[in-house]
């Protein structure tokens, strides 16, 4: 496979490295090519320099340097590149669909760009094809189908133990096992960095989501309280058969608007230090594990110690990423119990604390950067609601905002409002309080 | 490479749309990609809807003057090859690759860019920015951080400054020599002539 992979790489990388030069052109290339920018976006797009500075450089390379800066025609042009380059190719959505991967790795799935290549490598896909669902599926499902079941049975049946100890005790025992079962059935691959950071009873665990299965792998590893909305059928009955034995938390779908009530509860929990750490997915959404995006502040409300966890999975042996939009529940995992493996990394990070003087949202940033940095994950500022909704206005107003600021320079109100009492006495002068007050 | 001939054949007149924009296969194939995602419901053909589901143009001031620049007047619907003529104007401009015969301009030029940011301030098309067209986008680029009269006085100084035959709007050729000329003295300009807090605050 390593031999066939090779040209396929070297066809990659020269397409890489065509893209780079059209990159780099533009860039040697000056003020003309305000308007121009290189599509294709293989690789990411030049560093983002703030509006300020592209505004310096459109005005620059204008003509010599104004000392008062003033609307010009070219303004737009800034704009105009900005709202271009995302019909082209844009951040937000790039993060919900399945990340591109350089050289294929044999699924049909993950065949973006590479059409027919060779007889040899449709061969070797064939092959791929009969082990993976002539060979693994079937066990697979076998393996996953008695992990559901024995977790059914036997946290029923550990529920029904009068002594308070002995259960915790056996349902710890029985939830590793069933998940580790579960992990099997996956062929889940998992390395476990940094152990003794794990978390602790007491303590609310935060990881970056990109799907369902982030809980089982998870929970491999040490016992979580879940928290989640009560569903019919059959996650309803397994979710029943969990609470029996083990605390967790489910709430009605009436329940998951009250903000105060999901609250209480999860501090009530916390507050109990014999409970299990709780283990939550900020993002409140699956994103495809390229990036982390902005985290709802609900839980960095509480205050105890939040155990961030970075998951990052290896996308060459099967893309774990659950599209919701494009398969279902039992697709998806269909899909994943047919890829070759899920391949990942857990990193327990230090546990962090809500400094003074921090409010809800600042905290919740830096556990943010904390799991991006350690991920190998790109930190977005984006709501992952985005997915379903629109762009609230504010973002807007931050763009127009930005802009009137290189007009109209940094000001307080005062300064403003002196400017417009001016402005009335004097109409003939007021050009020129413009002029000196957007000086500086 | 023979990766990308399987999947080009989906593309309409592919070669034309070569010809035309300059655009090379791979590219071309990324654009069709792209522009099939923004098809949510695979019609083919891409509506305003579309474009406005893309957060990045969303949060753009002028994102709404965007979009309408893919379509043609009084057309509700963009096909790709509209849709890849549009953003053929953004090619880079050192990369134009010879082409025989060809006497007319490259989509790319520099003329051609300047026609579509030109477009933008003139939504009615009719060849000139008045000061109206001039302050809508004022007010859509600025928003609420600036006063009805900072943004009379901005409007004011772009077309005198812009307007060189006097007719109160800005044509083509005088949108075209504001860029190019070096036009800005750091020196009092002839609206401040002699106003004594002129300058030094």
């Amino acid at each position: 496979m390593r031999l066939c992979l090779k040209p396929l790489e070297l066809v990659s990388l020269m397409r890489l490295s065509v893209v780079s030069l059209w990159f780099f052109i533009w860039r040697a290339d000056c003020s003309l090519n305000i308007l121009s920018l290189g599509v294709g976006g293989i690789i990411a797009k030049e560093p983002p320099s703030s509006l300020q500075q592209e505004m310096q450089e459109l005005r620059g390379s204008a003509g010599c340097l104004r000392s008062e800066p003033e609307f010009e025609m070219a303004d737009i042009f800034y704009f105009c590149r900005r709202g271009v380059e995302s019909i082209v190719d844009d951040e937000v959505t790039k993060c919900f669909s399945a990340q591109e991967l350089e050289s294929w790795n044999l699924l049909t799935r993950s065949n973006y760009n590479f059409r027919h290549i060779s007889l040899r490598v449709t061969v070797l896909w064939g092959f791929g094809v009969l082990v993976r669902y002539g060979v693994l599926l079937p066990l697979r499902v076998t393996l996953a189908v008695t992990g559901i079941s024995l977790l059914l049975v036997l946290t029923t049946l550990v529920g029904f133990l009068p002594n308070r100890e002995l259960r915790s005790f056996l349902s710890e025992k029985v939830h590793l096992m069933c998940y580790r079962i579960c992990v099997r059935a996956l062929t889940a691959i998992i390395t476990y960095h940094n152990r003794e950071n794990k978390p602790q009873n007491g303590g609310i665990c935060v990881a970056n989501h990109t799907t369902p299965i982030d809980v089982i792998i998870l929970a491999n590893d040490g016992c979580y309280s879940l928290v989640g909305q009560a569903h019919g059928g059959l996650m309803g009955m397994i979710q029943r058969a969990m609470v029996k034995s083990s605390p967790h938390i489910w709430f009605e779908r009436s329940e998951v608007k009250d903000r105060h009530l999901v609250a209480k509860r999860l501090g009530d929990h916390v507050a109990d230090k014999t409970k299990q750490p709780i283990l939550i997915f900020p993002e409140g959404t699956c994103i495809n594990n390229t990036s982390v995006m902005m985290f709802k502040k609900g839980s960095f409300e509480i205050a105890c110690t939040v155990y961030p966890v970075a998951i990052k999975y290896d996308p060459r042996f099967g893309d774990a990423f659950w599209n919701s939009s494009k398969f279902g529940m039992v697709n998806y995992l269909l899909r994943m119990m047919s890829s070759w493996a899920i391949v990942c990394s857990v990193w327990y990070l230090p546990p962090m604390n809500r400094e003074e003087g921090e409010d809800a949202v600042q905290f919740a940033n830096r556990v943010k950067a904390a799991i991006a940095a350690q991920g190998g994950l790109v930190d977005l500022i984006w709501d992952g609601g985005l997915k379903r909704t629109k762009v609230k206005d504010a973002f807007k107003e931050e763009q127009q905002k930005l802009y009137s600021q290189v007009l109209v320079g940094e000001q307080d109100q005062e300064d403003q409002s002196g400017d417009r009492q001016l402005e009335e006495e004097n109409p003939e002068g007021d050009r020129n309080n413009q002029d000196s007050s957007k000086g500086q | 490479m023979g990766s990308s001939s399987s999947s080009m054949d989906h593309i309409p007149n592919a070669e034309e749309l070569m010809q035309e924009t300059g655009f090379s296969a791979a590219h071309l194939l990324r654009l069709y990609e792209r522009f099939e995602f923004l098809d949510k419901d695979q019609t083919g053909e891409l509506r305003p809807e579309d474009f406005g589901a893309i957060g990045g143009l969303a949060l753009n001031p002028i994102g709404d003057r965007i979009i309408s620049a893919f379509f043609s007047p009084g057309q509700e619907t963009v096909d790709f090859p509209s849709f890849v003529r549009v953003l053929a104007h953004f090619r880079p401009n050192g990369t134009n690759r010879t082409r025989n015969g060809t006497q007319q301009e490259p989509v790319n030029s520099r003329t051609r860019k300047l026609k579509f940011a030109f477009q933008l301030y003139d939504q009615d098309r009719d060849g000139k920015i008045s000061r109206a067209e001039l302050l809508q986008v004022l007010r859509a680029m600025l928003g609420i951080q600036v006063t009805e009269e900072q943004l009379q006085s901005i409007a004011e100084r772009a077309i005198q400054e812009a307007d060189l035959d006097r007719d109160d709007a800005i044509s083509f050729d005088e949108f075209k020599k504001v860029q190019q000329v070096s036009p800005h003295p750091q020196t009092p300009t002839k609206e401040t002539p002699l106003h004594p807090t002129e300058g030094g605050r």
